[in-house]
């Protein structure tokens, strides 16, 4: 097709067309189209559909891919997968767009000058990974494997955290804990003793009022949650929005409470009272589950709706108000545990309030609230054991620093990165990244780069060209997820299933998958006998044996679904709740005894000096992160990101919509221009973007200065004290006209 | 015969774009361009706001100025379902259907044709949706037979409140929003 014209193209197919009747839903009237109907994207011959798993975010839906005479023409939802439904995002619709991406990372590359000048060699898989086997042991040998450091995003990353665990490094860690949804995990285990979980344990489907804080569920295209809000909102469910921005949920919302940001603790505070005043909470479910409901009572007295007006801004009555509509569809009322959470530093203890809230609603393992994750079981692989590192996690020694941040979670980024630049508790030498832009996943990027700097190897192992991937030392270029296989997603969810990512199409080039090149590694540092199998397709067929399942099943329908389970207390779930007292903690002794708050407190925050807004982000429907600013399917829906501004706000200042500015923040960073949209949907007193713009790398060529970046502008951050994440919606900029 | 209509739900659309973006993998539309697209109607003032948000495209009309004005007989009714497509090969590229079009749904396609929305009739051949309707993850549209007093899209029409976009150009649109 390249060198004929798809309107020639069309002159010679159509005098075959017409000629076929087809039977059909729409019964016997309907024909074939004639000639202007491109033959190209009939459905039937010469094409293969081939089920997988979308990577565009971490998601995982179910996914069919269609190859058309052997070129990929587009991608569906799996009807068989509960995450999907049948319907992907837009940014899985536009997975084409990730495989085509002209500017993709194409062999392996050895830097050949100064970190940072993006001069390379291109090299083999045999040189570059004996350059990397030859550098970690060096590293094992002079410091111990500890100082080796691992930084991962997605279900990709498995074998090669397996081939660190067995090269012998504790310090495994992933932005998504500390800089995203830590806090609200921790929060939530403080009370009800589990977190909340990815995809979130959240039963929007069925709930008769949902909660959104900050959570703009709409433009953040968490598949399934955005299906089950518009069913639910549909049905004439009840919405309350709770932002300073008038998001879209707030646009579908019976209420929408405009609140200032960084006081949401003063309104949870105050709408717990209220309920708690006016005997609207679930008595009986407290009475059983609760632990320390007096001492909480007791606390939450003082937060008036009136004294959280003077704090958010928002009018008593519609405090009140608000509180009674939740109280009114009870325990089906869920309060969105959010997801992204890391904004002030005390956002665990936000977390919690959000959790209490939900607890006094009753909605923790309730038809239209927190339901128990039902999953299948499949064995994993039996490895030889893991050497037992002889120095402790580098981020946390003991523990002490963040006492909540514990072994079970994911080790604490920002606290590699500082042992990086101190060598404090121990010296951290190599990184390897994998599917993470840590430049625009952290904040203050001076830190990363001052970090990087300390490192004798930083290996960068993605599928574009990142900034990040420019200062490293190696870059291994993955394949896409359309060509390849990725363990199995054995997920957490309504109902329990195993899924298959599975190549659909061959890398174009030397690009190679995450297993291959874990295993190759592994061989290198003479580590072979932690990958036993000789592919991961044997690999694979060993799990879904030992789980009594078919390997073949799962390759020809991408998913098996396992036996419904019960995941709610009505259906015989056992209300169990693994705290210190073994019920939920409104009063926490846990926390008291560490001298932390046992009930939330609100604290004020810095607020923006005169002339200065506050700085807040968030999601794009049509971008994930840092991550897709370069596929072309997903920058004709968005090319770069807008800054809104108050429309009242813009008159003063002189600037309309469509203008270009730049924002200088209060450390003096200048950003890239930004075009302006000017609207009333936006409070005076801070200004939003959409994260992920503004890139540096002039190899992503299409995403390269197109708007500005919200990391650059974050160089302040406050650190959550219980878990160690970074508050990231504390940086105030001015506007460079 | 069956007269092809839309609905479409505008409480529970989000604007995601997912439409658009498969509209453009389905159909191969060019770079640069595209078949349906999204609005956002917002009025008031912060933070009393109402807000829509609504997928549109072309509104395959009962009275299409662009098939009227046509020179070339490219722009036609379709005879399934009342589509109004277009004969790429006898498109001259005048442009008389863009200026008729009251709802802006047609683009010159780099090759040299007046391009847009069809329906998916492709699709609808085959007993699909069209690949919007299709793929949309808030289930906000519905594709059915106007005709058929039973079909999903008429009883939606029939039990709430609905309206076309810019009625007064009397072209009698076939694509109606509710919320």
């Amino acid at each position: 097709m390249n060198s004929l014209s798809r309107r020639k193209f069309l002159k010679i197919t159509g005098a075959t067309a017409g000629l076929v009747v087809a039977g059909s839903t729409l019964g016997g009237l309907v024909k074939k189209s004639n000639a202007y109907i491109d033959k190209k994207y009939e459905n039937g011959k010469g094409v293969k559909k081939i089920p997988t798993f979308c990577d565009l975010c971490f998601w995982k839906c179910g996914s069919i891919a269609y190859v058309k005479n052997g070129e990929l023409w587009k991608i569906e939802g799996n009807p068989e997968d509960p995450l999907s439904r049948g319907r992907l995002c837009p940014r899985g619709t536009g997975g084409p767009g990730a495989f085509r991406d002209p500017d993709r990372l194409k062999s392996p590359l050895i830097r050949k000058t100064e970190r940072g000048q993006e001069q390379w060699v291109e090299v083999t898989w045999d040189e570059a990974l004996s350059y990397i086997a030859d550098k970690m042991n060096r590293i094992k040998t002079s410091f111990g494997p500890e100082s080796m450091a691992y930084f991962v995003h997605g279900i990709g990353g498995n074998f090669i955290k397996h081939m660190m665990k067995a090269y012998g490094t504790p310090n495994i860690s992933a932005p998504s804990f500390a800089q995203c949804r830590g806090p609200r995990d921790i929060g939530f285990r403080l009370t009800f003793g589990e977190d909340v979980g990815s995809p979130e344990r959240m039963d929007i489907q069925n709930a008769k009022c949902l909660v959104l804080i900050g959570s703009h569920l709409g433009e953040n295209m968490h598949n399934t949650q955005v299906q089950e809000f518009a069913e639910m909102n549909g049905a004439g469910g009840s919405i309350i929005v709770v932002d300073p921005r008038f998001s879209v949920a707030a646009g579908k919302a019976k209420y929408y409470l405009p609140i200032k940001p960084g006081t949401d603790i003063a309104l949870l505070l105050a709408w717990m009272k209220v309920i708690v005043d006016e005997n609207l909470f679930d008595k009986d479910y407290v009475d059983k589950y609760g632990f320390g409901f007096e001492q909480f009572k007791a606390e939450i007295q003082q937060y008036t709706p009136e004294w959280a007006y003077t704090e958010t801004g928002i009018e008593p009555e519609l405090i009140r108000t608000s509180a009674r509509e939740m109280a009114k569809h009870k325990p089906a009322t869920l309060i969105h545990s959010g997801r992204h959470t890391t904004w002030y530093g005390d956002d665990t203890q936000r977390s919690r309030a959000i959790a209490l809230l939900n607890a006094l609603m009753g909605s923790w393992g309730r038809k239209g609230g927190y339901y128990y994750p039902a999953s299948m079981s499949v064995p994993n692989y039996p490895y030889p054991p893991y050497p037992k590192p002889e120095k402790g996690k580098v981020d946390n020694p003991g523990n002490t620093i963040y006492p909540f941040a514990t072994e079970g979670h994911d080790t604490i980024t920002n606290g590699v990165r500082e042992a990086t630049i101190t060598g404090k508790p121990y010296p951290i030498k190599g990184w390897i990244t994998y599917g993470t832009n840590l430049l625009y996943a952290m904040p203050n990027q001076d830190e990363t780069l001052k970090a990087i700097q300390n490192l004798d190897l930083l290996v960068v192992v993605d599928v574009v060209p990142t900034e990040l991937a420019g200062w490293a030392d190696v870059v291994l270029p993955e394949s896409v997820y359309l060509e390849r296989f990725d363990d199995i997603n054995v997920e957490f969810f309504k109902e329990p299933f195993v899924a298959l990512r599975q190549p659909v199409m061959d890398s174009p080039n030397e690009q190679k998958p995450n297993w291959w090149i874990a295993k190759k590694l592994a061989d290198k540092l003479g580590l072979g006998h932690y990958f036993p199998w000789n592919d991961i397709e044997e690999y694979i067929k060993y799990r879904m044996t030992a789980a009594g399942l078919s390997y073949d099943e799962l390759k020809k329908k991408g998913i098996i679904k396992g036996a419904k389970q019960p995941i709610f207390f009505n259906e015989g779930i056992n209300p169990e709740f693994p705290t210190p007292s073994g019920k939920i903690e409104f009063y926490s002794l846990q926390l008291a005894g560490l001298g932390h708050d046992p009930v939330p407190k609100f604290k004020k925050h810095k607020e923006p000096p005169p002339g200065f807004f506050r700085l807040i982000f968030g999601r794009s429907p049509v971008h994930t992160f840092s991550k897709t600013q370069n596929n072309k399917l997903l920058t004709e829906m968005q090319d770069e990101n807008e800054l809104w501004l108050n429309i009242n706000i813009a008159k003063r200042l002189g600037v309309k919509s469509g203008d270009y500015v730049k924002l200088k923040n209060q450390d003096g960073v200048v950003s890239n221009k930004i075009k302006v949209k000017a609207t009333e949907r936006i409070r005076q007193d801070c200004v939003y973007m959409t994260h992920g713009f503004g890139h540096t790398s002039k190899k992503l060529r299409q995403a390269f200065l197109k708007g500005a970046s919200d990391s650059q502008m974050i160089t302040q951050y406050t650190v959550d004290p219980l878990m160690g994440g970074t508050g990231m919606n504390v940086n105030f900029v001015t506007l460079e006209l | 015969m069956a007269r092809f209509g839309m609905v479409i739900d505008t409480k529970k659309c989000v604007g995601c774009m997912d439409c658009v973006v498969a509209c453009k993998t389905e159909n191969n539309v060019p770079e640069g361009f595209c078949r349906d697209w999204i609005a956002t109607d917002s009025k008031g003032t912060f933070p009393n706001i109402q807000m829509q948000i609504r997928t549109e495209r072309c509104n395959h009309c009962d009275s299409p100025p662009c098939v009227s004005c046509c020179p070339c007989g490219a722009s036609h009714v379709h005879d399934l379902g009342g589509v109004v497509l277009v004969h790429h090969d006898k498109c001259s590229g005048c442009k008389a259907c863009i200026a008729a079009c009251p709802y802006d749904a047609r683009f010159i396609n780099p090759d040299g044709y007046a391009d847009k929305c069809t329906f998916c009739i492709h699709r609808v051949e085959e007993g699909l949706n069209p690949a919007c309707v299709s793929v949309c993850p808030t289930r906000c549209m519905y594709f059915g037979d106007l005709d058929d007093p039973n079909s999903e899209v008429s009883r939606l029409l029939n039990s709430r409140k609905n309206k076309a976009l810019v009625p007064e150009a009397g072209t009698k649109p076939q694509i109606f929003y509710i919320d």
